[in-house]
């Protein structure tokens, strides 16, 4: 089967935790509710209903667009998109066509096409209510916000589409846009997947739908390039195909043909005005910014020279990641210590601050601080061959402490009591 | 007692206890009574909300800009608990959950809602023969047209069944029934009247407005229900500062040209004449792309329509899909085609450039005057029954309407006569988009000059 380039374009939809739905002033998060207890005439399609747009959804897909180096659009608007099912009450959809709020951008060296906002449809629930087969309809997830990433067919192997995802997950955590859980349906994915014997893209792609776990992700693509490369081996010829994966089967089942594809009649949706972001409107979110995984990746490699899966742990939650760097600041010659203590033992956990993690460190450790003559002679020799420090201090970079409490614990073996150390320094400072 | 015609002299009888709110409300509902079975006018009739807010009003301290004053809406717009049918079996029983803002609006501000009026289905039509509930007949004439789509909107306040009432104007749809029924009407600035709780029609063309007897009722019920809701994205709130004393108004060669009745071409020559004596300006402009704007409509308004009605897919509200009717079903196909796949482009993309030419060259020639003058309708009502089995002859009542709508402008429909028939006629000006003040000063100059008196068929 490999004698097949595997090609694999992506459509990830990512519910942003606003808190409000993306048209009206319904709760964003349905998870759990009661049938139908967040529903307004706007969700419900009601007659006369009109939409009214969410500001923070904007500024979230415009995060995301700007972390992801996409280019803002300075004007955007939003599309009907028509097609019929009982779990879109208006019978289009409000999505976006040309001028979506993002174009481009790239993560992981795989091409962005263009990031675009759009509401969610509900939900229908198949029942048996009394020996009669029914199917009930739950709008609480209806008009609610989406946040769709579409990438060029640019995947070449199931692999590199979970580490897409992975990061593009933790990208959507650390900017607060969402928890991107794929088995809470927070993160959606739909796959384009041919194959391709010279490289180039074929005429044909089967869309690979309802994937909700990074468990069956592999499973279904994998049936999926199976499937494909045994067919064009046979000398079959694919078709342009959407298609559904059984768990049980363990192999893809055709749900829609071209034949029957949906024309979506899309034109501008006349109810909201376009939507025009000057270029200080953009920059006032790019300040909202934080250091993306992979600029903190790089940088914990280089500073605290952890192993990769070590660093991998730490940054996989912005919260412990910067746990960690003020237990450093505070000791830096415990790093072997609090790294194997967080990763191993989760003992971040049991101390919220990190200065007491660090006192448990020293417990467990059992140190015999260095005596106070000592610490003051390292004290003095680090002042004296900092001075340029020293007077970053008093021009009120307070920061600085951190750095000279290291050098100080060095010269000390590492055997100085912190609080000790910090407490003298400042005496010192201060005279 | 003889019913007030005015807001000012409803207002003014229950100041001075003439009569009271109660009482009025029982008069109008006599009348209803009365002629309602023939005329097909109401098609909710809303007693018992009324009398409980004629009584708030009788104990009220008359302060309300609106108080008293006894409306009726079209059925287009959501009235929470009473009965919205759009004019359609879609919707025969279809009891909304809330009111549109501007059934709000004009609550809060005093008004007794005393009914829900009859239209074309879906407001698609000229002549409200679309209306799967019964034709209304024209007051003046029960052989003629009241005018759509607003047909009840116009009939009520012609047969004095309400003081005031609220349309939609799409294509006309609001000044063709005041022109039909010797009455003053407000299509407003596109984005100047929220159309939140109006079941739409087409979005980008859909506006609200009143029908009075007088320029001075439309305006204040105009400056009611005007204005930001917070719910309707496309509403704005501007108004152009007009400080001309002197006005000049532009006669565009391409409205009175082709179709138009020697009838009306005269009667607004007198128009013409009255305004000079009273040194408004004239002159001749031309909008040569105008004349594309019945084709402009007719593709962006379907596409719009099917859109919009693809949500009464037989699952919720009650009707099937097969109760649309011949009209809604006509548009439904127009405009499912013009929007799909290799077709857009031809029609849907192209009629919106056109519409942006039409809308560019009439924001130019309101760089020259104040305001355009027009015909509302090609001919005075025309018979019920003479264009139902003639759609295009249908479609092109609304030839002078279509600009007004596609370029977001406003428009007031004035009352200017009667036809050797005996039925009303009039005429429409259109003023730069926010400028309705400009068309409220222009309408009392010319009630001033004929010494206007409001006029009920009975």
């Amino acid at each position: 089967m490999n004698k097949y380039k595997i090609i694999i374009g992506l459509e990830v939809h990512i519910e942003p935790n606003t808190k409000q739905k993306m048209f009206c002033r319904c709760q964003q998060d349905h998870f759990g509710k009661i049938p139908n207890s967040n529903t307004c005439p706007i969700c419900l399609g009601l007659p006369g209903a009109l939409p009214y747009i969410n500001k923070e959804a904007i500024e979230k897909i415009i995060k995301l667009g700007l972390a992801l180096g996409s280019k803002i659009n300075n004007f955007s608007r939003f599309y009907r998109k028509h097609y019929f099912y009982p779990d879109l009450p208006k019978g289009y959809q409000t999505s976006q066509l040309d001028s979506p709020f993002c174009i481009g951008g790239e993560l992981l060296g795989k091409k962005i096409n263009h990031i675009h906002l759009e509401e969610d449809a509900g939900k229908l629930v198949h029942e048996t209510i009394d020996g009669e087969k029914v199917s009930l309809i739950d709008f609480n997830r209806s008009g609610s916000c989406l946040i769709e990433i579409v990438t060029e067919p640019v995947f070449n192997s199931v692999i590199e589409v979970i580490a897409f995802l992975k990061e593009l997950q933790l990208i959507a955590r650390y900017l607060d846009i969402s928890n991107a859980d794929m088995e809470k349906g927070s993160m959606r994915l739909e796959a384009n997947i041919s194959l391709s014997l010279d490289g180039k893209l074929p005429n044909y792609k089967v869309e690979l739908k309802n994937i909700n776990s990074f468990k069956f992700l592999e499973k279904a693509i994998n049936a999926e390039i199976e499937r494909q490369s045994k067919a064009l081996n046979s000398g079959e010829k694919l078709i342009q195909e959407t298609r559904g994966y059984d768990e049980i089967k363990k192999t893809t089942f055709s749900q829609r043909t071209k034949a029957d594809s949906h024309d979506y009649r899309y034109f501008p949706e006349a109810d909201l005005p376009p939507v025009e972001l000057d270029n200080s409107e953009i920059e006032k979110i790019k300040l909202k910014l934080v250091e993306l995984p992979e600029v903190k990746r790089k940088r914990f490699a280089e500073k605290y020279k952890l192993s990769k899966e070590y660093t991998e742990i730490l940054i996989l939650d912005i919260k412990r990641a910067n746990y960690f760097e003020e237990a450093f600041k505070l000791s830096p010659n415990l790093i072997t210590s609090i790294a194997n203590l967080m990763v191993n033992k989760n003992l971040d956990k049991d101390f919220s601050e990190p200065a007491g993690l660090i006192r448990k460190i020293l417990e467990l450790t059992k140190v015999d601080y260095a005596n106070s003559s000592d610490v003051e002679e390292s004290i003095s020799k680090v002042l004296y061959e900092n001075p340029d420090v020293i007077k970053s201090f008093k021009d009120g970079k307070g920061q600085v402490i951190g750095f000279l409490i290291g050098q100080i614990q060095k010269k000390l073996n590492g055997k100085g009591d912190p609080r000790i150390i910090q407490q003298k320094l400042l005496e010192k400072l201060h005279e | 007692m003889n019913l007030p015609l005015t807001i000012k002299e409803t207002q003014e009888g229950l100041k001075s206890k003439k009569f009271s709110a109660v009482e009025l409300v029982d008069t109008y509902l006599e009348k209803i009574k009365k002629y309602n079975d023939e005329y097909k006018i109401f098609l909710t009739i809303n007693e018992e909300g009324a009398y409980k807010k004629a009584k708030e009003i009788d104990n009220s301290d008359f302060t309300l800009p609106l108080f008293g004053v006894v409306g009726s809406y079209k059925d287009i717009f959501l009235t929470k608990g009473i009965r919205t049918t759009a004019g359609s079996k879609i919707l025969e029983n279809f009891i909304p959950p809330y009111s549109a803002t501007i059934v709000k609006k004009l609550e809060n501000a005093g008004v007794i809602s005393i009914g829900k009026l009859n239209c074309d289905a879906f407001a698609h039509g000229s002549s409200g023969e679309n209306s799967d509930f019964g034709t209304t007949l024209n007051p003046w004439n029960k052989e003629y047209t009241a005018g759509g789509s607003s047909s009840g909107s116009g009939a009520a306040l012609s047969s004095g069944m309400s003081l005031i009432s609220i349309g939609t104007d799409t294509c006309g749809s609001i000044r063709l029934p005041a022109n039909y029924g010797y009455l003053f009407s407000l299509k407003p600035t596109y984005g100047a009247v929220s159309r939140y709780g109006v079941i739409a029609m087409a979005s980008s063309l859909d506006t609200v407005g009143p029908l009075a007897h007088t320029v001075s009722d439309v305006e204040t019920v105009f400056n009611v229900i005007k204005g930001k809701d917070y719910l309707d994205a496309t509403v704005t709130e501007k108004s152009i500062n007009n400080k001309n004393s002197k006005f000049k108004i532009g006669i565009p060669k391409e409205f009175f040209v082709g179709g138009l009745s020697k009838e009306i071409e005269k009667n607004i020559g007198e128009v013409i004449k009255i305004y000079k004596n009273e040194n408004v300006e004239f002159i001749d402009v031309s909008l040569p792309s105008t004349k594309y704007g019945i084709s402009v409509y007719y593709i962006i308004q379907p596409a719009e329509v099917s859109s919009n009605l693809s949500r009464f897919d037989g699952i919720r509200y009650g009707g099937l899909r097969d109760s649309f009717g011949e009209e809604a079903k006509r548009r439904i196909m127009l405009g499912s085609y013009v929007l799909s796949a290799g077709f857009y482009d031809a029609y849907y993309e192209k009629a919106m450039k056109v519409r942006t030419i039409i809308k560019n060259e009439v924001d130019s020639i309101f760089t020259k005057v104040d305001a355009l003058i027009a015909p509302v309708a090609p001919t005075p009502a025309f018979k019920l029954g003479e264009k139902t089995n003639d759609p295009l002859s249908m479609y092109l009542t609304d030839i002078y309407a279509a600009t007004a709508n596609l370029s977001g402008i406003p428009a007031i429909a004035i009352p200017s006569g009667f036809s050797d028939k005996k039925l009303p006629l009039g005429f429409q000006l259109m003023a730069p988009r926010f400028g309705e003040d400009i068309l409220f000063k222009l309408g009392k100059i010319f009630e001033l000059a004929t010494d206007y008196k409001p006029k009920v068929a009975f």
